[in-house]
């Protein structure tokens, strides 16, 4: 399985191995990583899964869609280059090794 | 142990309002139980992505359990409070244990209105939609179901349909209004959402009064409706609309009205009681009430019931906000449409990327979005900034509805 390293708001990093086709999101949650919130669940309406992709596999990720541009708009962290909303971010094998920051607040 | 805080109620909004005593500061004890076999999980899949298998049980999770106990917030699943006494500050449970508190948060949500008619309890195949085991029953139903029938063309009836399509079956939605989704929508949106329907393939009947249910050796047959028509059905969903979970509230003397009541802070008329999600009714200022039922309204309500019962005032006024995926559409709605004067269009429905923008005495009340994420967002901070673009503007595509924002 792909892994990720999830870094905490606290610094805390934590690796993680993520089931292809699952969200970067719903590991982070049913592993218990702290620094989101993800209220809706996955459905790009809440921008309370704000992540930063750190590192060089940020270019192999896909690109975000027109929604989570849109909803990106919202995040209450600081908006940077690399702000993506981790319930969009599907895992594939290619992603193996991903790191994700998450920031101090979310909503 | 001194008195903390109880929860009732392991939903979306208790979980948001365990989380947020402890952002907040709150040491104490806080204890949250939920009547479900489960811990905190996300309803909107359980009507979409989780009936075709393409969510599974696990991508539910809101928290993992470990996380719950790390921020030292003690859940109890499967067990259920009966009654509240508010003199002694105690609730009990189902198995006759107690608990005491000094602050009590109703987090208890809703549960499915009941269809009205002989059968409905009784025979095999019909169900309704609200929990993770209601959704798995209707998975394994649909199955072998060949001809499903939907009662009531709501947000989750419509879901349900449109997953049942998908898995190739015989889809009937009987909604006894003569338009979908009539309470929250515009007509124009309402007959984009038919013609989205019946051309996927389902049968679309408006103004279907469902008057019997036809059983067959202890299961659901057809469905008969009031002018004498029949359908067939071997899996029935019913969604006509929930009942909030206000009972134990009644009973014990805080007020209700067609849910429990609170105020912008989620305050109850008991100090030490604050309600929060679809278990509330909102008193308004104009002395109305208002029921929501969304993930934002729960979040919002939960976030404010924690602050109350830290003698913090937190009003929620944000513009409603809720979102519904059918086939390949995804509406997003920001604001209420009661009491609409005007509609206007903003792009081409034939694109199946448009809004409508409602108005009231020429102000700006609400956006259904259809594929246009940005228009929803606009519309979102149109509400927050109070702004509003006039009809004219909202029509014109040429227009850029970010320049009233800057
Ligand atoms: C199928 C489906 C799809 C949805 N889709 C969307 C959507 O797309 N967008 C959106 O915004 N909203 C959607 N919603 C609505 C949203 O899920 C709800 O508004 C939200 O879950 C409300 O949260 P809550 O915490 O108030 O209630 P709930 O999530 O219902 O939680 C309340 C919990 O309390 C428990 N409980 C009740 N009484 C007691 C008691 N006495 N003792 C112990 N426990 C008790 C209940 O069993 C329940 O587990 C959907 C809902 C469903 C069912
Ligand atoms: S979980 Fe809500 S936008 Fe990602």
């Amino acid at each position: 399985m792909p892994n990720v390293t999830y870094i905490e708001p606290n610094g805390n990093q934590r690796e993680i191995d993520v089931p292809a086709g699952w969200s970067v999101m719903q590991s982070a949650m049913s592993n218990g990583v702290e620094g989101i919130e993800a209220e809706c669940g996955g459905s790009c309406a809440c921008a309370t899964c704000h992540c930063y992709i750190e590192g060089d596999l940020a270019a192999a990720v896909p690109a975000a869609a027109e929604n989570e541009l849109a909803m990106l708009d919202n995040v209450v962290a600081e908006r940077k280059a690399n702000s993506r909303l981790c319930c969009q971010i599907k895992m594939t094998p290619e992603l193996a090794g991903l790191v994700v920051r998450f920031p101090d607040a979310q909503s | 142990m001194s008195a903390g805080m109880v929860i009732i109620g392991a939903g979306l909004a208790g979980l948001t309002a365990a989380e947020t005593l402890r952002a907040e500061g709150y040491e104490g004890p806080i204890t949250m139980i939920g009547d479900e076999a489960y811990g905190p999980y996300h309803r909107p899949p359980l009507s979409k992505g989780y009936l075709l298998g393409e969510t599974q049980e696990a991508q539910l999770i809101m928290r993992a359990p470990e996380l719950i106990a790390k921020k030292n917030i003690s859940m109890k699943v499967g067990a259920r409070v009966t009654a509240i006494d508010r003199a002694a500050k105690r609730v009990t449970l189902t198995d006759g244990s107690t608990l005491d508190y000094a602050g009590l948060l109703l987090c208890t949500g809703s549960r499915l209105r009941p269809l009205p008619l002989p059968g409905a309890d009784t025979l095999k195949g019909i169900f309704g939609l609200r929990s993770l085991d209601d959704s798995k029953a209707i998975a394994a139903a649909l199955e072998t179901a060949n001809n499903v029938v939907v009662i009531g063309g709501g947000f989750i009836g419509l879901e349900v349909a449109a997953a049942a399509r998908k898995k190739g079956k015989t889809v009937t939605v009987l909604e006894a209004a003569d338009r979908l989704m009539a309470r929250v929508v515009a007509p124009l949106i309402s007959s984009f959402y038919y013609d989205l329907h019946t051309g996927n393939g389902a049968e679309v009947v408006l103004g279907a009064m469902v008057s019997e249910l036809v059983g067959k050796d202890g299961h659901i047959a057809a469905v008969k409706t009031k002018d004498g028509r029949e359908f067939a059905a071997d899996l029935l969903i019913v969604g006509i609309g929930i009942l909030p979970n206000a009972e134990i509230a009644q009973a014990a003397g805080i007020e209700c009205n067609g849910g429990i009541v609170v105020d912008a802070c989620s305050r109850t008329s008991d100090p030490a009681v604050t309600a929060a999600g679809d278990c509330t009714a909102r008193r308004l200022a104009d002395g109305s009430f208002r029921r929501l039922e969304s993930v934002q309204n729960a979040v919002e309500q939960a976030k404010s019931a924690a602050f109350a019962l830290l003698g913090k005032e937190r009003e929620f006024n944000a513009a409603p906000w809720f979102w519904s995926d059918q086939y390949d559409i995804k509406l997003q709605m920001v604001g209420l449409t009661a009491g609409f004067e005007q509609v206007v269009t903003r792009g081409d429905p034939a694109t199946k990327k448009f809004s409508a923008f409602y108005f009231k005495a020429g102000k700006l009340i609400a956006i259904d979005s259809l594929n246009q994420p940005a228009e929803h967002m606009s519309g979102r901070k149109f509400f927050d900034k109070g702004v509003s673009p006039t009809p004219e503007q909202a029509a014109d595509t040429a227009f850029a509805l970010n320049t009233l924002l800057a």
